[in-house]
């Protein structure tokens, strides 16, 4: 048996919020693949549940009539993945989310889940920072909204109050529409993995040259990262083998990888840089570019 | 923390009472009785508790017993008819895909899944390694197994 000591079930976003408020202990658990695995080590700050495992309006992937892409924050990651509307719209956070675990972690593991546990790895954060994601908070005073980059703080640090309810993760369309993109993982195995490092490039071109790069990392910094120097110093530059090799060297001084059992910083700084080049080579090809 | 739910497990409705602080595996081997639901890591990363919730597999380890409420949970258990194995079930066995055992039926559940979602497309050896990536084999007979998929996707229409 899990050490559970309080369980609250709530029927909506509202309630879930109202029970957060009434014990001060409690956190909330969706899919439960990270929750039950710290209750299952008996880690501490998990014994008192909120369940929102069951709230549907969590789990609608909509489009709006702006054509701005907003994905329910209790979605798991198949629907995610095999989301109509993810697909054609931005399939570079389809090809991420299939990434991480296997079929059943995916089948239960909640897309919000993964932004709010804020470890450097979560592989669905890498893509949505290079779509400009906007994350939609329930607080219980109206929703609040805030850029995904500004979400993550530190290793397991959001800026998420402990009474509030991550809803919904946005995608302007000004965002997605003309931008293609590539997500890229290194992992000792192919499945079932954690990201030694994960790398989504995201670019618009135009005649030519690369108009726009978003390109953001994961495990690559204590939080999953952007890369603006690297982008700014080549948007606008006309697309060559040249510049492929300028943002693989110019975009490991954007990030600091560490060295842990899985990866020394060294060998990370170097899968880092082949990330980069090959990500972003792969993007524009997706665009319909071509490096001489 | 008991809470009563109904579901029905197998094709049989039930009504349990549970504890919230029990997984769907143990509720499943400790009062229904199905012990073919292994506890391999019970972290998710074995798959050896695969069961199929409203035909989705899941691990069962990482799954509260609450949340199978109103749900249509199958195990192994449930997959023969009138004593004939399943489609899967048989091409396990003629494929040679059971070495020690534990881990088979975790993959019957899993392989079931993906053979009932990919009916009528076409699969690879490839494409089915994916599907299945989320059970282990130690004693690493992977290779037998991926061909008792593929036979069961090869194997016409007939159920």
């Amino acid at each position: 048996m899990f050490n559970i000591e309080s369980y609250r079930k709530a029927g909506s976003v509202a309630e879930a919020v109202r029970l957060l408020r009434e014990n001060p202990l409690a956190r909330l658990i969706a899919g439960g693949t990270d929750v039950l695995v710290k209750l299952r080590k008996n880690q501490e700050g998990f014994h008192h549940l909120v369940d929102i495992h069951d709230i549907a309006e969590l789990k609608c992937i909509t489009r709006t009539a702006d054509g701005d892409l907003v994905i329910g924050a209790g979605s798991c990651f198949t629907a995610v993945a095999e989301s109509p509307l993810i697909r054609r719209y931005v399939p570079v956070l389809a090809q991420a989310v299939r990434t991480i675990g296997g079929p059943q972690v995916r089948n239960m593991a909640t897309i919000g889940g993964n932004l709010c546990n804020g470890v450097p790895s979560a592989d669905s954060a890498p893509p949505l920072l290079a779509l400009n994601a906007v994350l939609t908070i329930e607080g219980g005073a109206g929703p609040r909204q805030m850029p995904l980059e500004d979400f993550f703080q530190g290793p397991g640090r959001v800026a998420l109050e402990q009474h509030e309810v991550l809803t919904a993760i946005s995608v302007a369309r000004d965002n997605y529409a003309g931008y293609y993109g590539h997500y890229d993982k290194y992992a000792m195995r192919a499945a079932m993995d954690i990201a030694t490092i994960g790398c989504a490039a995201v670019c618009r071109l135009e005649d030519g040259r690369l108009q726009d790069l978003r390109l953001a990392f994961a495990t690559a910094a204590p939080v999953p990262i952007r890369c603006k120097a690297t982008e700014d110093r080549v948007r606008g530059r006309r697309i060559s083998p040249e510049l492929l090799d300028d943002i693989a060297r110019a975009v490991t001084k954007d990030l600091q990888p560490r060295t842990s059992w899985r990866a020394t910083k060294e060998f990370r700084l170097q899968i880092i840089a082949t990330l980069a080049h090959r990500g972003v080579r792969q993007a524009i090809l997706e665009a319909g570019g071509s490096i001489a | 923390m008991k809470r009563t739910i109904t579901c029905t497990i197998n094709g049989k409705r039930k009504e349990l009472t549970v504890d919230v602080r029990q997984s769907l595996l143990e509720v499943l081997r400790e009062q229904a009785g199905l012990i073919s639901v292994k506890q391999g890591c019970a972290v998710g990363e074995c798959g050896a508790c695969t069961v199929l919730i409203d035909n989705v597999p899941i691990d069962s380890c990482l799954y509260l017993a609450v949340w199978a409420d109103g749900r249509s949970i199958r195990t192994v258990e449930g997959e023969s008819r009138d004593g004939k194995l399943s489609r899967v079930q048989q091409a396990f066995v003629e494929a040679g895909a059971v070495q020690c055992g534990i881990c088979t039926p975790g993959f019957v559940m899993a392989a079931t899944a993906f053979v009932e979602k990919h009916r009528g497309r076409k699969v690879t050896r490839p494409d089915i390694r994916p599907g299945l990536a989320g059970n282990l084999c130690r004693c690493t007979g992977y290779d037998s197994i991926i061909t008792a998929v593929q036979k069961s996707l090869d194997e016409g229409d007939e159920p």
